[in-house]
Order: C-alpha cells, then sequence, then structure tokens
C-alpha cells in the first residue's frame, strides 16, 4: 500500500479478486441487476394480486380508481420521470469528471424525490379524510364497498412500499451528493454514483406502471 | 451519444421529452371510453414503452454487457412464471374463496349483517 501510495492517489486500483477496475465496475452493476430482478417478484406478488382483482371485479376496481387523486398522481409521475432524467445526466457528468455538475444533479434529484413523497403524503391525508384507509378509517357504501377496500388496502401497500424505497433512495443520492462535494469521485471512479442511478430508474420504472394501474382506471367510464 | 464534455447529452433531454409526451398521451386516452379491455391494454402499453426508453437510455441497457442483460431478462422470465402458474389455478376455479365482494360493508354494516 504504503509504496504505490502516490500512484493509488490519481489511478484508483481493483479490490485483490478483481484483475481490472473496470471488471470491478462491471460485477458491481451486475449485482445491481441481480438485485433489481429479485425486486420486480416483490412488486410482482401485489400486482399478481392487482390483476385478481381486477379481472374479477372490474366495475368496483374502476369505481374505486374514480376515487384517486390523478392530478397528484400525475404530477408525481412527471416529478420521478424527470428526476430519472437529472439521474442520468448526473452519471453522465460524473463519467467526463464534472464535479460541480455531479454535486448539483445528485441534489436535484434528490429534491425530486423528497418533491414527490411530500405530494404522495398530502395525498394519503386526503385518503384518510375520505374514510379510505382500509383497517384504520374505511367507510364507504354501495354494491362495490368490498372491492374499494380491496383496491385501497393494495393501494396502500404497493404505494407504500415504493414510498419505502423512494426513501432508501434519496438517503442513498443525498450521500452520493454529499462524498461527491468532497471529490470522491472521478472520470475513473464513480461506481457507487452509477450503481444508485440504476436503483433510482428502477423505482421510477415500477411508477411507470403504478401510475396508470392505479390513477386511470374507471376514468373513461360514468 | 454525443461526446460534448460540457452541458448535457441531447439523447437524455429527447429521452425525457419522449417521456413527458407519453405521460401527457396515456392520461388523455384514460378519458376516451374504448371498447372492452382497450383502455387498459393501451395504458400499459405506452408504460411499456415508457419503461423500455428508461432501460435503454438511462439504464443503458442495450449497451451493457450480455450478463447484465440476462439479469435483466431473468427478473421478467420469473414475473412472467409467476402471473403464467398462477393464472392455471384462477382461471380454471370455479369457487372463488374470497366469497362474495358485492356485499354491502364499511365496519357497521359487516357487524349487523353477519
Amino acid at each position: 500500500m504504503s509504496d504505490a501510495a502516490p500512484a493509488s492517489q490519481s489511478a484508483p486500483q481493483p479490490e485483490p479478486q478483481y484483475a481490472t477496475v473496470e471488471q470491478q465496475a462491471e460485477a458491481a452493476s451486475f449485482g445491481m441487476w441481480v438485485f433489481l430482478a429479485t425486486e420486480v417478484l416483490f412488486f410482482g406478488g401485489m400486482l399478481l394480486a392487482y390483476t385478481w382483482l381486477r379481472a374479477n371485479h372490474p366495475d368496483g376496481v374502476a369505481e374505486a380508481g374514480r376515487h384517486t387523486t390523478v392530478v397528484i398522481g400525475s404530477v408525481n409521475t412527471l416529478v420521478l420521470l424527470t428526476s430519472s432524467f437529472t439521474m442520468a445526466w448526473a452519471v453522465h457528468a460524473a463519467e467526463h469528471g464534472r464535479q460541480k455538475a455531479l454535486t448539483r444533479l445528485l441534489s436535484a434529484t434528490a429534491l425530486l424525490g423528497l418533491l414527490f413523497l411530500g405530494l404522495k403524503g398530502y395525498e394519503y391525508h386526503g385518503e384518510w379524510t375520505e374514510h379510505l384507509v382500509p383497517g384504520l378509517n374505511f367507510h364507504q357504501d354501495g354494491p362495490h364497498a368490498r372491492t374499494i377496500e380491496l383496491f385501497y388496502f393494495l393501494y396502500f401497500l404497493l404505494t407504500g412500499l415504493h414510498g419505502i424505497h423512494v426513501t432508501i433512495g434519496i438517503v442513498l443520492i443525498a450521500l452520493l451528493a454529499v462524498r461527491a462535494r468532497r471529490g470522491a469521485f472521478s472520470a475513473r471512479y464513480y461506481t457507487p454514483v452509477e450503481v444508485t442511478g440504476l436503483y433510482w430508474h428502477f423505482v421510477d420504472i415500477v411508477w411507470i406502471f403504478l401510475y396508470p394501474l392505479i390513477y386511470l382506471v374507471g376514468r373513461s367510464g360514468p | 451519444m454525443t461526446t460534448r464534455t460540457t452541458g448535457l447529452p441531447r439523447s437524455y433531454l429527447f429521452t425525457w421529452a419522449a417521456l413527458v409526451g407519453l405521460l401527457a398521451a396515456t392520461m388523455a386516452l384514460a378519458y376516451v371510453p374504448m371498447p372492452g379491455p382497450l383502455n387498459l391494454v393501451l395504458a400499459l402499453g405506452i408504460s411499456a414503452v415508457k419503461a423500455l426508453l428508461v432501460l435503454a437510455l438511462f439504464m443503458k441497457l442495450f449497451r451493457a454487457p450480455a450478463l447484465t442483460r440476462a439479469a435483466a431478462a431473468a427478473g421478467l422470465f420469473w414475473l412472467a412464471v409467476l402471473f403464467a402458474l398462477s393464472a392455471t389455478d384462477y382461471l380454471t376455479r370455479k369457487v372463488e374463496p374470497a366469497g362474495d365482494l358485492s356485499a354491502p360493508t364499511g365496519r357497521e354494516y359487516q357487524q349487523g349483517d353477519r
């Protein structure tokens, strides 16, 4: 270590199990993709439950969908899509060793994530006052009341789990922003930025599918 | 990709514009009454295109090593297995154990009825 100190300052050395820095970065990226594949199934079980509910009780699900706040859902989709854009841009900045831009873009991504959570919290508050929270505060009349209850049960599971993912992402990205500010990354070493970016884009993709399933169902109906 | 070292790559800007355009399209189409499951098919189709844009350009999947692409495909493959094998049960069932969901509820109704 000590004899190669000046060289390791400028050019990062791979960990002993890797031949090159490139191979090490590739392994990290592969690991994240394997994790994301398991995440697909994490959300997949609940999407299967949603599919069952919608296939068997289409009218009730349509009525439940009309209870959701489509404006907040759409604005939140725009927020997440934009945050994915700033994250991809951040990885590009890291690739080219642009420290200042990297710090700013990571901060912007984290702030957009916070905006998403804030809007989601406001929406949850609205659902509480409208008695749409199964188990705690649910009261609906009409022939589809129980289907609406099941829909909102899945709604809170899916958006809650997604919200936890967003929260974890915000924390990771904020930590990266601090490290970037301190100059921890360079054009030769930015693997944490790239891998966290993959995670953030995945969270965005989950929302891309949740958006029509939750907010757009039943909109063409009465 | 454009390799200007300053500013943002144009492909990312176009991707973002396309994503926002597709979001507007899916929202508008949801309010148009269509026969059968066409609304759902269109909504999920647009979502798939959006997801593909994010995967291909933001996550650089199509330029990734084969091993990485295999990991991504494995996620979709097992999701398909989950849905397909579950369908062999649910599509062939005559009795739904979840019972009759059309009964009225709200906590106080449930206790009054049964």
